[in-house]
């Protein structure tokens, strides 16, 4: 919303400054965007100094100069003048600049094969005088500390852009918002004078609007100008339409467009002429067409609010005219249109047609009901005094009664919602400058709501007009209670943030990705998981929702890859996708490792990353959230991503039905196929939602310290076993012998190869035994060696290796 | 008894100075061996006179004792001065590089989401989450944004099938309808989270973070929510002053609607948040509207409260001096490392926001 000072003026009578008013603006609501001077074609012309001027290599009149403009770099301008020398002060245009006189406009050209990068100005081609002889010579003392600024003073008046927020319509028109401005005390309301216009005879294109099933015009006004000679607008007008960045395009195009942003009043005039017969308001048939004002052919649905007349459509009510009936400079006679369309029909049909224009934003959000004949006659005076011509009698037609919104609003409600106390004579007084019509009964008002505030329903809005008039620095700041009724967290989300700050403690940096990715990486991750399509996505490589943590995680390590980084280490935790309903999501961690561990160490030899690294840092961040990990199971099926031979999955119990978590290398196929440069990438996964609430609170998980000073023993085992014998059993087995006796189990050694069958491998573990009642003799641990031996045997089929 | 003495003196004499291991243990056999000077007196006891006897043994442990005490040092004497001797060709370059440190980092959004649920766990309010995928229920009517409100433009709303039923959240508000749909009030919660919108430059990103807050009890008035937003940016900027401003302005699931300017000004082209005559527009604010209310059955003619969005991104910009808002998404390894934080920094009530 635009408008120069001097048009508010119009509707104001102020004796506050300008940057005051604008102040002003701000408090009540209407945001300013901007207050400037609107930019002008002179703004190109700049003061600048000749740095250095030399001969042109090419042409002996010619010379090549130097400019300084007032910018980081000198600009080269070849120049014809002979008094284009060193250090003087002049005129320069830049490219785009159109000259004075003879309306050139200015490139970038080659001059003689030099370039040259705008002109130095002659008073003449500037209008300043006849002096065409030379470039103009600017005084030394006035403009020495000038340079790069504009030559031009720009005498145009300032523009207010306002941010209308979509509840204030009545502030899309410049009177609207005088009003508001008068209420917080600005000054006063300057009546339109409106002045008498003639009315002669009837309007005589007949005008139904037809009662079909949710028809979008309710009111609709019209008038007929006979006798008119449309032409360019006055300058005035041109002027103001020019101000606020639109284009004048005809007196009576201009002149509805004027009365549109002073009074927010959609007007249309149709070439009366070329209506066939008569105008009918009525619902649009399906597969109807008109070509609208913009030239493009559209196609209607059922139940659009149409203007017709006997031959067809004529334009789409509140959106847009048709070229069949537009005014155009040979128009004779007019037929000025001012109606009411509903805001939802409105909204509807321009969503259908993806059409948005100036009329449909305005009635979208809701048009004075009553502003008809205002709009009506205003615009008609100001077409008979431009164009001539003479006004038929008004014609409204109407579907519904007027009605008057009223409401109750007790005092009270107020000082209750607000917080600070006002005077109820100054509650008045804010409501009536702002339109209120109001009868007072005690502690209460019946307010009439005025018909251009059609986001007026309850007492509530009353609150809020009132505090904003006032000035939202009344409202008191009152320091808040310290106290807390409930946990901050809740069990869940201190896991989170716990597992958030382990993962990071393992050497991972945490990225946060988009939630939605690219399907064509999301398919080698998605599982059985439902594909969820954006209908709208921001590009098409980020069209579906990610059913798994890893097709960005991955993706972004690819791209650290190209930037030359070779040991990754990073972590997401946030939510994957199973469907696309609310609540079809899971919360997951995803840490992803690339390249080796002690790369170019002067001590250590380095190695790639493996599956043991991600399921160390798995491992160890289950045991610091509180699970133990003398409880959990692995499994070594994982999810098809990962090498299938090089990964595990993790259960907190043997007995769970869900892992809680994946590890393991990325399965090869797909580190090609993503064309990832790595020499190893290992990933784990965690799943918030299947580790299970610890139920044990860590004031209740330290047990009694218990401890045996009775003398330990350790005792190693080599067995050779199937390949396919799994450490993790070998261990359960020799633990479940004596939970008492035995303490720990250690793997040191795994070998496979010479003096072993290919289809075996030798497990080697050192086992603690240790009694809590006595000091255990040869006899006793001779019996359990042999006890630990046969077990180990007899249940995975084993050999000690003697 | 002069015997023994002699010994003593005599070994005693022979204990002095600079030995080696292999002279101390040859002493040692002298004396204490087989056929030793002292084993020898030993074995004389039996022949003393019975009246002589025992202070003869108690003569000759006390020697047997000092001699052995005297060889004892004497020989950890050699032990510690070979050790040293040993440990100066033990020299090691300390300057080379310690051994590899792993050290990650916490996301600036993570950081700041903590600092946020910290300071607002001060003053009562708990954390409270809601799906990323929304209804067009949720998300726009029950927030008093029916469809057909031009307000629903203002979002550029991710669409999941063409009935526009389904969409990814515009705003962290639709937790509010959600937590007082499945409570009792009053309410007084922040949450915090991931919210979308297809738009995207420099200052707009299709995925950013928003906290939402929400106080609902009998009597909250925009007293307690300037308040209560004046002690927020307060103690998330850790500045001791701020200047505030309260802008009327329009969201449907609001009435009266503000928005919140904070003062700043530029020093050496960083902003600094507190000072200065500038303002900068940092979150949307306002009374919960009543039709909100009526929408998850809490009676608005009892109950009453504020509400507030604030985004997080760019709190964590204009705190920590991060330009980019896409930078945040964007996952570069550099860039994580130097706005990174330090996983052990995390914020809380008792140690302060930050060190």
């Amino acid at each position: 919303m635009k408008f120069t000072i001097g048009w508010l003026k119009e509707h104001l009578d102020t004796k506050h400054k300008d940057n005051k008013i604008v102040e002003k603006l701000t408090d009540v609501g209407l945001e300013v965007e901007s207050f400037e001077n609107v930019s002008s074609e002179l703004d190109s012309f700049k003061v600048a100094k000749i740095i250095n001027a030399e001969q042109h290599p090419n042409a002996d009149r010619l010379r090549v100069c130097d400019v300084d403009i007032g910018e980081k770099n000198t600009i080269k301008v070849v120049c014809g003048a002979p008094n284009a020398k060193k250090n003087l002060l002049t005129v320069y245009a830049g490219p785009g600049s159109v000259i004075p006189k003879n309306k050139m406009k200015l490139t970038v050209s080659k001059i003689r094969g030099i370039t040259s990068y705008g002109m130095l100005c002659s008073e003449s081609e500037l209008n300043l005088s006849n002096d065409s002889e030379g470039i103009t010579e600017l005084k030394q003392a006035k403009y020495s500390d000038q340079v790069g600024k504009n030559f031009f003073k720009n005498n145009s008046e300032k523009v207010i852009d306002l941010s209308i927020t979509p509840n204030r319509p009545d502030c899309l028109g410049v009177r609207g918002v005088a009003r508001d401005l008068v209420a917080a005390g600005v000054g006063k309301l300057k009546n339109i004078s409106n002045k008498n216009i003639k009315k002669e005879g009837y309007q005589n294109i007949k005008v139904s609007i037809i009662k079909d099933k949710n028809q979008g015009c309710t009111i609709f006004g019209s008038c007929l100008i006979k006798g008119v000679t449309n032409k360019e607008s006055p300058k005035w007008l041109k002027d103001k339409i020019e101000s606020i960045g639109q284009k004048p395009i005809s007196a009576i195009v201009d002149i509805t467009n004027y009365v549109m942003f002073d009074l927010n009043r959609p007007l249309h005039a149709y070439d009366a002429d070329k209506i066939d017969k008569e105008i009918i308001v009525r619902n649009s048939k399906k597969g109807e067409t008109f070509e609208a004002l913009d030239n493009k052919e559209y196609k209607l649905y059922d139940n659009m609010c149409v203007i017709s007349d006997k031959s067809g459509v004529l334009g789409l009510g509140g959106i847009i005219g048709g070229t069949r009936s537009g005014t155009e400079f040979n128009s004779k006679n007019i037929l000025l249109e001012a109606a009411y369309f509903i805001p939802r029909s409105i909204r509807k049909t321009s969503k259908l047609l993806n059409l948005d224009t100036d009329a449909k934003f305005r009635f979208e959000r809701g048009i004075d009901p009553k502003s008809i004949e205002e709009g009506l006659t205003r615009a008609a005076y100001l077409i008979t005094e431009i164009c001539g011509g003479k006004i038929s009698k008004f014609d409204v037609q109407k579907t519904e009664k007027d009605k008057k919104n009223k409401i109750k609003f007790k005092l009270s409600l107020f000082e209750k919602i607000a917080g600070f106390k006002i005077k109820d004579k100054d509650i008045v007084k804010i409501l009536i400058y702002l339109g209120f019509e109001i009868s007072k009964k005690k502690q209460e008002l019946q307010l009439t709501i005025p018909t251009w505030r059609p986001d007026i329903t309850q007492p509530i809005d009353i609150v809020e007009e009132i505090v904003r008039i006032k000035g939202y620095n009344n409202i008191k700041t009152l320091e808040p209670e310290k106290i807390r009724i409930k946990d901050t967290l809740n069990k869940k989300q201190k896991l989170f943030h716990f597992l958030q700050r382990s993962v990071a403690s393992k050497g991972y940096y945490e990225t946060v990705t988009w939630s939605f990715t690219d399907s064509k990486i999301n398919k080698l991750f998605k599982e059985d998981r439902d594909e969820v399509k954006i209908v709208n996505p921001i590009s098409s490589d980020l069209d579906v929702l990610r059913n798994s943590i890893l097709p960005n995680l991955i993706f972004y390590v690819k791209k650290n890859l190209d930037r030359g980084f070779k040991d990754i280490s990073l972590f997401e935790i946030g939510p994957i996708f199973k469907g696309k309903q609310p609540g079809q999501q899971l919360t997951v961690i995803g840490a992803i490792k690339s390249g080796k561990v002690s790369r170019l160490s002067w001590n250590e030899k380095d190695r790639l990353v493996d599956v043991f690294d991600a399921k160390k840092d798995v491992i160890q961040t289950l045991n610091e959230a509180g699970y133990d990990k003398n409880d959990f199971f692995i499994g070594d099926k994982s999810p098809p991503y990962y090498h299938p031979g090089k990964s595990g999955s993790i259960y907190l119990d043997k007995d769970d039905i869900d892992p809680v978590a994946y590890f393991g290398e990325i399965h090869p196929n797909i580190v090609k196929k993503l064309d990832i440069n790595t020499e190893a990438l290992v990933n784990f996964e965690i799943y918030l939602d299947h580790l299970k609430d610890n139920k044990i609170m860590l004031k209740d998980r330290k047990s009694n310290f218990e401890y045996s000073d009775y003398q330990k023993s350790e005792r190693d085992f080599a067995f050779i076993v199937n390949k396919n014998i799994k450490a993790q059993d070998l261990i359960e087995i020799i633990k479940s012998i004596d939970k008492n006796l035995i303490k720990s189990v250690k793997v040191f050694d795994v070998y496979e190869g010479e003096n072993i069958p290919s289809d075996k491998k030798s497990i080697a573990l050192n086992v603690t035994i240790q009694s809590s009642v006595k000091t255990l003799n040869d006899n006793d641990l001779e019996k359990i060696n042999s006890l630990i031996i046969s077990t180990v045997e007899n249940k995975s089929g084993a050999k000690i290796r003697s | 008894m002069s015997d023994i003495k002699k010994i003593k003196d005599e070994y005693l004499d022979k204990l002095q100075g600079d030995l080696n291991l292999e002279k101390v243990n040859k002493i040692k056999t002298e004396l204490f061996g087989k056929n030793g000077a002292i084993s020898n007196s030993f074995k004389k006891l039996g022949s003393i006179q019975s009246e002589d006897r025992k202070k003869f043994a108690s003569d000759l442990n006390f020697i047997k004792d000092e001699l052995q005490e005297k060889i004892n040092n004497k020989l950890q004497e050699i032990e510690t001065k070979e050790i040293n001797s040993k440990l100066k060709n033990e020299k090691v370059d300390v300057t080379l590089p310690e051994r590899d440190i792993d050290q990650g980092k916490i996301h600036p959004v993570s950081q700041v989401i903590d600092e946020i649920s910290s300071i607002f766990s001060e003053i009562g309010f708990s954390v409270e989450e809601g799906p990323d995928v929304e209804n067009e229920h949720y998300n726009f009517t029950a927030l008093n944004t029916p469809d057909n409100h031009p307000a629903r433009d203002m979002h550029d709303t991710f669409y999941l099938d063409n009935n526009k039923e389904l969409l990814l959240r515009t705003h962290t508000s639709p937790v509010q309808v959600r937590t007082m749909l499945k409570g009792k009030p009053p309410f007084k919660i922040i949450a915090p989270g991931r919210t979308y919108r297809s738009d995207s430059d420099q200052t707009h990103s299709p995925m950013f973070h928003q906290v939402e807050g929400l106080h609902i009890d009998k009597d909250i008035n925009m007293g307690h929510l300037k308040g209560c937003l004046n002690y927020f940016i307060k103690e998330f900027f850790e500045v001791d002053k701020i200047q505030m401003r309260f802008r009327p302005s329009h969201f449907p699931f609001t009435e009266p609607s503000a928005e919140v300017d904070i003062g700043y000004e530029l020093k050496d082209g960083k902003i600094v948040i507190g000072e200065g005559d500038k303002w900068l527009e940092i979150l949307g604010c306002g009374m919960v509207h009543p039709n909100v209310l009526k929408n998850v059955n809490v009676n608005p003619d009892k109950y009453q409260g504020y509400a507030f969005g604030i985004g997080i991104d760019r709190l964590g910009m204009l705190k920590y001096g991060i330009n980019d808002l896409r930078a945040f998404f964007e996952t570069d390894y550099r860039w994580l490392r130097h706005f990174g934080f330090d996983p052990l920094d995390v914020p809380s009530n008792y140690r302060g926001l930050s060190r």
